[in-house]
């Protein structure tokens, strides 16, 4: 591989400046600040706080609050990831095998990508109603059957499901790059040794992206835990019951609501070490991993 | 709130701050404000403070009674029914005791109204206003007011009862959960006609009566309170002003000038004909009453939600509630209702729970102010 070098150190310095400035203030100065924080008992309007060390993780890792909101995030990342990539590789697979009018297909498939998750979820809360969406059609024909209002179960699939239709063109994306790098040959001899559509499917292009299906996991997941507040914010506001109550959600309401900064300030640092924890996995071993070429 | 302490912590606050009721106890530990009973008296404008009703000044004030920030808008629950409906399941009065309400719903389903009260969980009403009514304490030391040690009673008191009720309610389909999750909340599933009671701020009266707009006769009453209990004053809900620290002499001037125009009654009866809330001073009141002001619609009843509020002189159970990152208990509040009312446990457990969870958050605010006092 080529690299480009600069003979003069200093222009270097000088090009990356504004880039690391920019992330200094906006990541490591925060960060260093909610590290402070998760230590000590913040007072809400500043005027002073006590040392306290471990305290506010001790209470955190006791509280079976806080390991709901744990286990609501995984289910949460797991299922979104899964739907969201499923959908996205059967989209991309067909997007892939130019059947008519494709290049439209392939445009409207990126679209949801820009749509704001508040606005996501206002059209799924109005999709999934139980008594004026679209949803109450099916409540109609089997009364009770479906309410997100009530039933946490029912609250959790309905986020799920809005945040995976939000994760499904990003995917896509990807999906299609990598189904088009596949070089034509390679399918086309296989189309005249007599394979079908799906045997090339699963034979060829699927084992052909795998690095793309691992770098999208680890994407999704990390995503799925930092990006879900403005779903469950306007769908749900982390009910019923804290049915709904993500990692992410829980950091907001109990430290802006709630004004309990330290608090929140600690768990920000849990999902914080988690998230690093991914993409160290990711950089560590499925980079290294997954390689066909 | 959460914008002011930003801006607070900024040093980019303004002068004026509107901060919910439930905040009071958080703006009171933080010291930095400027009491407005102080302000007034500083730059020499003459208030009479005794002028406001004290079920809305107690609320806003020290322990001792120096009034901390300016009340604003200023509203108290109120039961808003149908009469027509209420006089097809031939009830002409409305429920004063949740017994008769009882009743009252049991004859609406009985007279094959689908949904007799909309009922959305709501802690300022069920907790907070229900035990001002009742005269029965929220937490200890007079509901805060007495130190910062205070703990959390109401899963001992009638409470309890009340939100059994509720739930028993709940599952004989007296009563449905119209949540604003839901699609449709209890205030409009009230105004469509499609629910015949729900209790709700005094606020929300005109947006009812806009809603509504002569489509059925409907009116307001004061909330129900349980049989053999003394009715005691709500307190007040909505908001008041405060004035922050650190701001030069002039901006007080200012501050201080702009609240005295507030207290007028004739900002107060502008701001009493645009929204549902209520005034705040005996004379703004008493001037709206002389001009016939409730007489007619879409006004009339607004003057019951004062009628709640002065119902008695507060006592030191009924003044209001001084405890520490109030919203953190009224979501535990809301989270193990709903929990209840989904049927995971039952509403004592729920209760219990609630306020075992919402102890620890006094606990921890105890704490953080360690060593200092409410004032």
């Amino acid at each position: 591989m080529r690299r480009a070098y600069f003979k003069n150190n200093w222009v270097a310095a000088l090009v990356v400046t504004p880039q690391l400035l920019i992330i200094f203030i906006f990541f490591y100065w925060p960060t260093s600040q909610a590290l402070y924080w998760a230590f000590t008992l913040e007072q809400p309007w500043g005027g002073g706080n006590e040392w306290v060390g471990f305290e506010n993780f001790r209470y955190l890792l006791s509280d079976d609050r806080y390991w709901h909101s744990v286990w609501v995030s995984v289910v949460y990342a797991v299922c979104t990831t899964a739907l969201a990539m499923g959908m996205a590789l059967i989209l991309a697979l067909f997007a892939d095998r130019q059947l008519r009018g494709y290049k439209g297909v392939r445009i409207g498939l990126i679209w949801p990508y820009a749509v704001a998750a508040p606005a996501i979820g206002l059209a799924f809360r109005f999709i999934f109603n139980p008594s004026a969406g679209v949803a109450s059609y099916l409540n109609y024909a089997f009364p009770d059957f479906w309410n997100p209002v009530m039933n946490g179960d029912h609250a959790l699939t309905m986020v799920i499901i809005a945040g995976a239709w939000k994760q499904v063109s990003y995917s896509f994306i990807f999906f299609l790059a990598g189904l088009q790098s596949i070089p034509r040959s390679l399918t086309e001899a296989s189309a005249m040794d007599g394979a079908r559509v799906m045997r090339r499917m699963w034979d060829i292009q699927l084992p052909l992206i795998t690095p793309t299906v691992f770098f999208l996991v680890i994407i999704n997941l990390t995503d799925s835990f930092t990006d879900s507040f403005g779903i469950v914010s306007t769908m749900t506001s982390g009910g019923p019951a804290r049915a709904t109550n993500l990692m992410v959600y829980k950091i907001y309401e109990d430290g802006f609501r709630g004004l309990d900064y330290s608090g929140a300030a600690a768990q920000s640092i849990i999902l914080m070490l988690l998230v690093v924890a991914l993409t160290f996995f990711q950089f560590k071993y499925v980079e290294r991993r997954v390689h066909y070429s | 709130m959460q914008n002011t302490i930003a801006a607070f912590r900024a040093k980019q606050h303004p002068t004026i701050v509107q901060a919910y009721d439930a905040g009071t106890a958080d703006l009171m530990m933080s010291g930095e404000f400027y009491a407005v009973s102080k302000m007034m008296a500083d730059f020499n404008i003459e208030i009479d403070w005794a002028n406001y009703f004290p079920g809305i000044s107690n609320y806003y004030s020290s322990s001792k009674g120096e009034l901390f920030s300016m009340p604003f808008n200023s509203s108290t629950p109120m039961m808003y029914f149908n009469v027509a409906d209420l006089k097809e399941a031939g009830i002409d009065t409305p429920p004063a005791t949740w017994e008769a309400f009882e009743t009252a719903i049991k004859a609406l389903k009985a007279a094959g109204q689908d949904c007799a009260y909309a009922y959305s969980p709501e802690p300022w009403i069920d907790l907070e206003q229900f035990s001002m009514a009742h005269g029965i304490p929220i937490a200890s030391n007079n509901n805060g007011y007495d130190g910062l040690d205070s703990e959390y009673l109401y899963n001992t008191t009638l409470h309890v009862k009340h939100m059994e009720n509720i739930k028993r309610w709940y599952d004989e389909n007296l009563l449905e959960i119209r949540t604003t999750q839901g699609g449709l909340n209890s205030r409009d599933s009230f105004a469509k006609g499609e629910c015949s009671f729900y209790l709700g701020s005094i606020a929300g009266h005109a947006t009812v009566g806009k809603l509504v707009d002569g489509a059925f006769d409907w009116d307001v009453a004061m909330i129900p309170v349980y049989e053999g209990t003394e009715r005691k004053n709500t307190v007040v809900g909505g908001a008041s002003l405060w004035v922050l620290s650190g701001k030069s002499d002039d901006e007080y001037r200012g501050a201080a000038e702009y609240l005295k125009f507030l207290a007028t009654p004739e900002s107060e009866e502008y701001w009493s004909t645009n929204t549902g809330y209520i005034p705040v001073t005996k004379t703004g009141f008493d001037a709206l009453m002389a001009k016939g002001f409730y007489d007619n619609a879409p006004y009339k009843g607004r003057e019951i939600a004062l009628k709640s509020l002065t119902y008695t002189e507060p006592g030191p159970l009924t003044r209001g509630i001084r405890l520490g990152c109030f919203i953190q208990a009224r979501s535990e509040w809301s989270n193990e209702v709903q929990a209840a009312l989904q049927g995971n446990k039952t509403m004592q457990e729920a209760l219990d729970t609630a306020v075992a969870r919402s102890n620890d958050v006094l606990n921890k605010f105890a704490r953080t102010y360690r060593g200092k006092q409410l004032p």
